[in-house]
């Protein structure tokens, strides 16, 4: 078992993918022990059920069904083009966006699925935050105003904004840098430190659900070691999903590995695990041979 | 490390080579000749206000700055042709006044519609319908202003009178609307209305490609807060485009500023400085300039070169502003 | 032994379009609204089509905001307010479009007839009767001068954009700037350049080369922009692999950035035909406007698509406004055929094939 300061020494970024699978095994089993007591104390999370998905005539994601559970976090892995980005899209229905789109299936958020028709869109997508592979701060606005931004867009009522902006700002791990320079633009900070701003900006609105479409791959290693310290906070109150690329990442900040693979067709689920054994004693050869580095 | 350390150390570097890269013979020829074709624009504009200054300058000299500021425009010909020295005075004061109010009538009326049409072709057409509407709005570019012009005279007109009635009528207490003999016929109102609709393509097409830069990223984070399409255009389109807009607008104002056929055409043509934009009589610097050409003698042509020259240094500095905003929006987009 | 597919048809769906019921609503205010309006126009003083499109559109966008306040709150409310004005901004823009061409097609051929594209105006006035006369020395004015405008534009526009984009020159920001406010020249100062410049005072005439070089000033810009546009296009791989081969730079743009930015360039110079084609005021100082046919453009006066309608125009009576009409009609359909060329051939955005 490697203990927590050495696995911070590694060099995450530099690292080659090809890596001992009893490693990875090791980190995902420290985590989840730490973790055990994990309930679905938080509410009902979200699951989604049967999830296609289309562009235009080109089926992406077929059948993909998944619950995640509050007070979680999921890792999506897969190599690239296995629709892992397009599938947490439909989750919070931002797949909508690209013409010529479809799907098919459910997804349910407290029972009630998110597809229905009528249902205020705006107000899903209020309750299922998402933080993006590039930070995005919205440029003509300060670091505070950014934190607030989805206050003021979805016109929401907030007792105490500059209390609300701090309790945000140190759940994403940032107020301690920021708190001096509120009024500064949000473009002013460093690569790491916009995406916890980002995180801060989606926590402010109160999701019960976070997606993150690889939230650090354009970051340095210290500024994901950071985000991963963040999201395992996040985990406390709310289901995180995060689609990486970086198998050491899911092993240590994941509590359950979902691995997709499209082999030539659409994506599919291959398996949904714990992640120590999908690290551990993967069941399908496939995400034996992914996770060992065999491919991918 | 000590400042001589490092000359030391600069010392000890080997010298840098020369990266030599001296062009063919014919490379040579090549770049001299497109060179020369790229500064023909240059050469153009500084031919254009060299011989309009050359051959307005006498007016100008006489006139001095009162010709930009005086209302008055009298050529003095006497009985048997002969020019009289007397009483030519040249100022084209009172057409600046209407090529302005005009040119500002038009902005008011076709920004906001020119801005909101660009915001439905940027984020609320399909695919399909953007592309035709595109199309519709550069074909409606290109048609040309005598035809705006005749469609103004012989269809817009009577609408324009009966709008022009109505703001009389009801808002005649505020002074513009104001009018001393109830003629609407042909008033800078309606010369207004046919620019506006004149410059909607140009502020629409500029307008519309700025919003359709609007980096994606942060369009996705604002939806993904849960922003409504509303919100999303305020927060992150709108503060994006706007200098880039205002840019488009200030293009669209040098157009109407230059207009000269359709003015020409709709505008009752009297050498008068009209604040009351209802009464149908003004002008403007062009089409002030049109009137005069055919029956000017050889001074009064020299005093209206010198109204062009005007006129060119108008429209260029307002275009250049323009430009200058919108090429400085566009290169904030990352 | 093949495994049996059991996986049942799943069908794409898009569960954020409309429903088929909530179309129906909108029809249903949308009639309601035209009603209303209509009435409305009854039983006030308002009249006319412009007061039904005002009244019309002041009372969709208020239905349309209370229906969605009632139904989802302010935050839906200001979303549906700003679609209504995007929609209101978008059909402002095409009425007088649809409004011009209508006007165009209903008129434009009251004064054609068999002989009307065959004979000149050197017999008849403008205001004498409709099956006399004709604008066939305009239309070889028009064409003879657009020609020369052609020769001149082409060249120096795409050395205008071969500058910008191949050699970059420290000039580029500043020429870029200039084509830029080229193109924003009102046209009359054009006219007013070429006629101080060539024909006052040089005891040269009004003559259709003169009228060309104000046409070229005018189509340069639109030229050079468009062409830059293309160029810009042009992979910078295929420039190297030009230059990696041991060519000169002048080989290179002439054996294969030219040829693969063939139809834009010539989109570019159709688009920049279509700019000038209805361009009036420049004429109208170095033309001098012939009723006959004059093939020489070295010399004399010489007719052209928009002088005739100009002519027309000023003077005023009905047969010349229906003769204007004609003109115009000529004129949009050489526009419009020019835009449908160009976008056959290719749009600059489509070059890299």
């Amino acid at each position: 078992m490697i203990d927590k300061s050495v696995r911070e020494e590694r060099p995450v970024m530099s690292e080659p993918q090809k890596i001992q699978p009893s490693s990875l095994a090791d980190v995902a089993a420290s985590k989840f022990e730490k973790q055990d007591n994990v309930s679905a104390a938080y509410g009902s999370g979200l699951d989604a059920r049967n999830i296609y998905a289309w562009f235009g005539k080109y089926l992406a994601v077929s059948d993909m069904s998944i619950y995640f559970a509050a007070g979680t976090v999921t890792a999506l892995i897969g190599p690239s083009g296995c629709g892992k980005s397009t599938f947490i899209r439909t989750l919070n229905r931002m797949h909508e966006f690209i013409p010529g789109a479809a799907m098919s299936g459910e997804v349910f958020l407290h029972g009630k699925d998110i597809y229905t028709s009528g249902i205020d869109v705006t107000k899903i997508r209020l309750k299922i935050g998402m933080v993006f592979q590039k930070p995005n701060p919205f440029p003509s606005m300060s670091i505070g105003e950014n934190v607030l931004a989805g206050i003021k867009l979805a016109q929401l009522k907030v007792p105490n904004k500059n209390e609300l902006m701090q309790d945000c700002l140190e759940r994403a791990g940032l107020w301690s840098e920021v708190k001096d320079r509120l009024n500064q633009p949000g473009g002013s900070l460093s690569g790491g430190q916009q995406q916890r701003l980002c995180i801060a900006r989606s926590l402010a609105v109160n999701p019960d659900v976070l997606l993150m479409d690889e939230p650090c791959s354009a970051l340095d290693p210290g500024s994901t070691l950071k985000i991963e310290e963040t999201i395992g906070e996040l985990a406390k109150t709310m289901a995180v999903i995060i689609v990486t690329h970086n198998m050491q990442q899911a092993a240590r900040v994941s509590d359950y590995t979902a691995f997709l693979l499209s082999e030539g067709g659409p994506g599919k689920l291959i398996e949904f695990a714990p992640t120590r054994e999908i690290f551990g004693r993967p069941k399908d050869i496939r995400t034996e041979n992914y996770v060992t580095g065999r491919f991918g | 490390m000590s400042l001589n350390e490092i000359l030391d150390q600069v010392r000890d570097l080997p010298p840098p080579r020369i990266l030599s890269n001296k062009p063919r013979f014919s490379d040579r020829i090549f770049r001299g000749i497109v060179t020369l074709g790229g500064f023909t624009s240059l050469l153009i504009l500084g031919l254009i206000s060299l011989f309009l200054l050359y051959r307005g300058f006498s007016a100008l000299r006489t006139e001095g700055f009162g010709f930009i500021t005086k209302y008055e425009w009298v050529s003095s010909i006497n009985s048997d042709g002969t020019e009289g020295e007397a009483a030519s005075t040249y100022g084209v004061g009172a057409m600046l006044v209407g090529t302005i109010i005009t040119a500002i009538i038009a902005l008011l009326i076709g920004a906001p519609v020119a801005i909101l049409a660009a915001i439905y072709l940027a984020f609320y057409a399909p695919i399909r319908t953007r592309k035709f509407l595109v199309s519709v709005v550069d074909l409606m570019a290109a048609f040309p202003s005598i035809l705006f012009g005749l469609w103004g005279l012989n269809v817009l007109m009577d609408q324009g009178i009966y709008v022009a009635e109505l703001l009389n009528k009801y808002l005649g207490w505020i002074p513009i609307f104001q009018v001393p003999v109830p003629v609407f016929l042909r008033s800078p109102f309606i010369a207004g209305l046919v620019l506006a609709i004149m410059i909607i393509p140009i502020v629409t097409a500029v307008s519309r490609e700025i919003f359709a830069q609007t980096p994606l990223d942060r369009i996705q984070a604002a939806y993904a807060l849960g922003a409504t399409k509303w919100a999303m255009i305020k927060t992150v389109a709108i503060p994006y485009g706007y200098s880039g807009v205002v840019g488009g607008a200030m293009l669209g104002l040098g157009r109407a500023m230059g207009e000269t056929v359709a003015v020409f055409t709709v505008l009752n043509i009297v050498y008068r400085a009209n604040f009351d934009i209802l009464l149908g009589a003004g002008g403007n610097l062009a089409s002030h300039i049109i009137l005069k050409f055919g029956e000017a003698s050889s001074e009064e042509i020299k005093a209206l070169m010198a109204a062009g020259f005007v006129l060119f240094l108008l429209t260029l500095a307002v275009n250049l502003l323009a430009d200058f905003i919108v090429a400085r929006t566009g290169k904030r987009g990352k | 032994m093949v495994p049996v597919s059991n996986e049942i048809e799943v069908k794409p769906k898009q569960p954020w379009k409309p429903t088929q019921k909530e179309i129906n609503t909108n029809i249903g205010i949308f009639i309601l609204n035209i009603l209303v309006t209509l009435s409305l126009i009854q039983f006030t003083g308002f009249s006319g089509k412009l007061a039904f499109v005002v009244l019309f559109i002041l009372f969709s966008l208020s239905t349309n905001f209370l229906f969605s306040l009632y139904k989802g709150g302010t935050v839906l409310a200001k979303n549906s307010l700003a679609t209504g004005f995007a929609f209101t901004g978008i059909s402002l823009l095409l009425m007088p479009v649809i409004s011009i061409l209508g006007t165009v097609i209903k008129r434009g051929t009251e004064a054609m007839y068999i002989g009307f594209f065959t004979t000149d105006m050197s017999d008849d006035g403008f205001s004498s009767a409709l099956d006399v006369g004709g604008i066939k020395h305009a239309v070889i004015g028009s064409v003879i001068m657009v020609t020369i405008a052609l020769l001149f534009s082409v060249p120096i526009g795409i050395l205008t954009a071969l500058y910008l984009t191949e050699l970059k020159g420290r000039g580029s920001t500043l020429i870029r700037f200039l084509v830029q406010a080229m193109s924003g020249i009102p046209s009359i100062v054009a006219g007013l350049f070429i006629y101080s410049a060539l024909i006052t005072g040089s005891g040269r005439g009004f003559s259709g080369f003169m009228g060309a070089l104000a046409l070229t000033i005018l189509m340069i810009p639109t030229v050079a922009r468009t062409s830059e546009e293309v160029l810009k296009l042009i992979p910078s791989d295929l420039r190297e692999a030009g230059l990696a081969l041991g060519a000169t730079q002048w080989r290179t743009v002439a054996m294969v950035v030219i040829p693969a930015a063939k139809s834009g360039l010539i989109t570019a110079a159709i688009l920049g035909v279509a700019r000038i084609a209805g361009e009036t005021a420049p004429l109208l100082f170095t033309t001098g406007g012939a009723d006959a046919v004059n093939t020489n453009p070295l010399d004399g006066n010489i007719g052209s698509v928009p002088f005739y309608v100009w002519k027309a125009l000023i003077d005023g009576s009905p047969n010349a406004i229906a003769r204007a009409w004609a003109g115009i009609f000529l004129l949009m359909i050489i526009v419009l055929s020019l835009f449908i060329v160009a976008r056959k051939i290719g749009s600059p955005k489509k070059v890299r094939s």
